[in-house]
């Protein structure tokens, strides 16, 4: 794997080109962090009126009553997917080229969750009787459901956000004690704490590999698992258009496409600011770019056989479905899923756009945009078509309380990730020095 | 008489004695293991900056014993699992969509979560007690902040008549510093 690093890369170069990124990180920086915090004040400012005056402010009317706020959570947690796709499925694998990005996007993975668990509470309305999910009897003795897919969905994410953040935690402590020696003041006081007398001894690394490596064997079919559950939340039902086998590995497909495509779109921006160029090289950019063409056809694929099953199972309420998501009022939805899914990611054939990071970051963003109106289709326009009740369809359209609550959980999002990299290793020490070449009296390694 | 806070012994216990190297070459840590080993040594203790394979064969030392926590919160995991699930089914018996009270396939969906949770907790707690918390004399023999950075070291825990000696094998293994703790 040393192809993956320019020669002049050493172990110490590495230490302190990450360590640096716990400096001064400048005005660009605090810019986007007031920025995210200012799009979380608008979420809140919204959430406060909603709880309020109740979920009538969502817009919802009969037969839509999953909406917006089910759209986010479903694309948030599809967002997570891709980091833990990154640091254990592509572990397990081997590949040399996760070691400089499977930290930021577990990170991501580990926030977005974060983000994701929000929705549900806040789709509730009642927030405070949230403790309700908690599997224990109601005042009548009578016990959860659990053959419903809303109760597999709660232990499905919760373990998820479990996993995953012991998963970043276990990967930064080595990282941590990396920082720790260079550190002075108090941050060396919070960074011996948090490094947990890290030391890199014989002994701590052979607990630490094989730990590690156990870790990632758990959460591989984890990560294919969650989003399967997310998707029989809907294939579990009868409505047309939810009702499908493929779904779980559909949505497991674009959840990794919309998480890959969310990596670049963060790494652009944090590799400029931290100067990390020599580090997440353009190497880097074209393999995950390679990821998103992957599953971007994956995905594409999918499109065709859902609506080829639509027409071939021969269904009316079927059809109907269909060709109201197409050419019913909410075709523009629909247009902008097709062509931002399944049209522009075919641009990345192109090594050109692959190996250019401006057009990779421009693609990431349309990508995420079609894959937020995906959820929308499959969720708001699968209702409101609903065949059954014609009669009851409602013209649904989002309001401003939930454009405000959205925009509000990028802010949150995107406030807790621009903490972390400023306050941990955003790109991982030691798993980027295992790449290189050790050093060896026969060949010196230039510094 | 000076009260000694029992605490202390736990904490803050006194150094080892030894001899310790910093190398700048993998290969040199090789050469040095190599030769400790030859020397009768075992109990020295090796830092590196990454985790590399040639340091592990070199060491050969047995596997890790995380893999029986993994196993054990694995099981666990999914026993409580199908525990939960079918405990709560049969303490208020309900008929739901036509199925059987205990109805093992959507069981499975939570089983298998529990399997993932329980085992990659038990994981961590594996990891915890074998490399940070039990391992031998943790904070009592010496170390380099350059260790986690861009060295690899050895310490050789040696009373003070034998340390020239291994002093001298360490330097001769191509130690670019050698000191006494």
């Amino acid at each position: 794997m040393a192809d993956t690093a320019p020669p002049r890369v050493t172990y110490d170069f590495v230490t302190r080109a990450i360590a640096r990124t716990l400096g001064n990180p400048g005005m660009g920086y605090f810019a986007l962090l007031t920025a995210a915090v200012a799009l979380l004040g608008v979420g809140i400012t919204c959430l406060l009126f909603l709880l309020r005056y109740g979920l009538g402010l969502a817009g919802y009317s009969h037969p839509v009553y999953w909406a917006v706020y089910i759209t986010c959570f479903v694309f948030w947690v599809g967002i997570a997917h891709s980091g833990t796709l990154i640091s254990a499925i592509l572990f397990l694998f081997r590949s040399g080229w996760r070691t400089a990005v499977y930290r930021t996007a577990e990170a991501m993975t580990v926030f977005a969750v974060m983000t994701a668990g929000l929705f549900p509470l806040i789709h509730i309305g009642r927030q405070w009787y949230f403790y309700w999910l908690i599997p224990y009897p109601n005042e009548r003795g009578l016990w959860p459901n659990f053959k419903s897919p809303l109760i597999w969905d709660e232990f499905a994410i919760g373990t998820y956000f479990t996993v995953s953040t012991v998963f970043l935690i276990m990967g930064l402590i080595p990282d941590i004690a990396a920082v720790r020696d260079l550190a002075t003041g108090w941050r060396k006081k919070l960074y011996a704490i948090t490094a947990v007398g890290w030391r890199g001894t014989n002994e701590q690394w052979r607990h630490y590999t094989r730990g590690y490596l156990y870790l990632a064997a758990l959460a591989t079919p984890l990560v294919l698992s969650v989003h399967s559950v997310v998707s029989w939340d809907f294939a579990m039902a009868l409505v047309p258009g939810w009702h499908a086998t493929l779904f779980a590995p559909y949505f497991v497909a674009g959840a990794i496409y919309s998480g890959v495509a969310m990596v670049i779109t963060l790494l652009v921006p944090i590799r400029k600011l931290f100067h990390l160029e020599a580090i997440i090289t353009i190497h880097h950019f074209e393999n995950l770019a390679k990821l998103c063409l992957l599953t971007g056809l994956i995905v594409s694929m999918s499109y065709c056989t859902e609506n080829f099953t639509a027409w071939f199972g021969g269904n009316p309420h079927e059809r109907a479905a269909f060709w109201y998501r197409a050419f019913g009022p909410f075709w523009w939805a629909s247009w902008t899923m097709n062509i931002c899914n399944g049209l522009l990611p075919w641009l990345l054939w192109s090594k050109k756009v692959r190996t250019s990071v401006v057009a990779l970051f421009v693609v990431s963003i349309f990508v995420n945009v079609g894959m937020w109106f995906e959820r929308f289709v499959i969720i708001v326009v699968s209702l409101a078509g609903e065949p059954f009740e014609r009669f009851a369809n409602a013209t649904y359209n989002p309001t401003w309380a939930d454009w405000g609550i959205m925009a509000g959980s990028f802010g949150w999002f995107f406030m807790w990730f621009l903490l972390f990299v400023k306050n941990f290793p955003a790109v991982s020490i030691s798993e980027v020095k295992e790449v290189l070449p050790a050093p060896r009296r026969g060949k010196a390694v230039a510094a | 008489m000076k009260l000694v806070n029992p605490l202390t012994a736990i904490f803050h216990p006194p150094p080892t004695p030894g001899v310790l190297g910093v190398f700048g070459h993998l290969d040199a840590v090789l050469e040095a293991i190599r030769q400790l080993r030859k020397g009768g040594h075992s109990d020295f203790t090796v830092y590196s900056p990454v985790p590399r394979h040639e340091l592990e064969d070199a060491l050969d030392q047995p596997v890790s014993p995380v893999r029986m926590f993994t196993l054990i919160g694995g099981i666990a995991g999914c026993a409580i699992g199908a525990w939960l699930t079918l405990y709560m089914s049969y303490d208020w018996p309900i008929v739901l969509g036509g199925k059987p009270i205990g109805s093992i396939p959507p069981y499975v969906v939570i089983m298998f979560e529990m399997t993932v949770l329980f085992g990659a907790l038990s994981t961590i707690l594996g990891i915890a007690f074998n490399a940070l918390f039990a391992a031998r004399r943790l904070g009592t023999v010496a170390y380099d902040a350059r260790f986690t950075n861009d060295k690899f070291g050895i310490f050789v825990p040696s009373e003070s008549a034998r340390q020239s000696q291994v002093e001298s094998l360490l330097r001769g293994a191509g130690a670019e510093e050698v000191r006494r703790a």
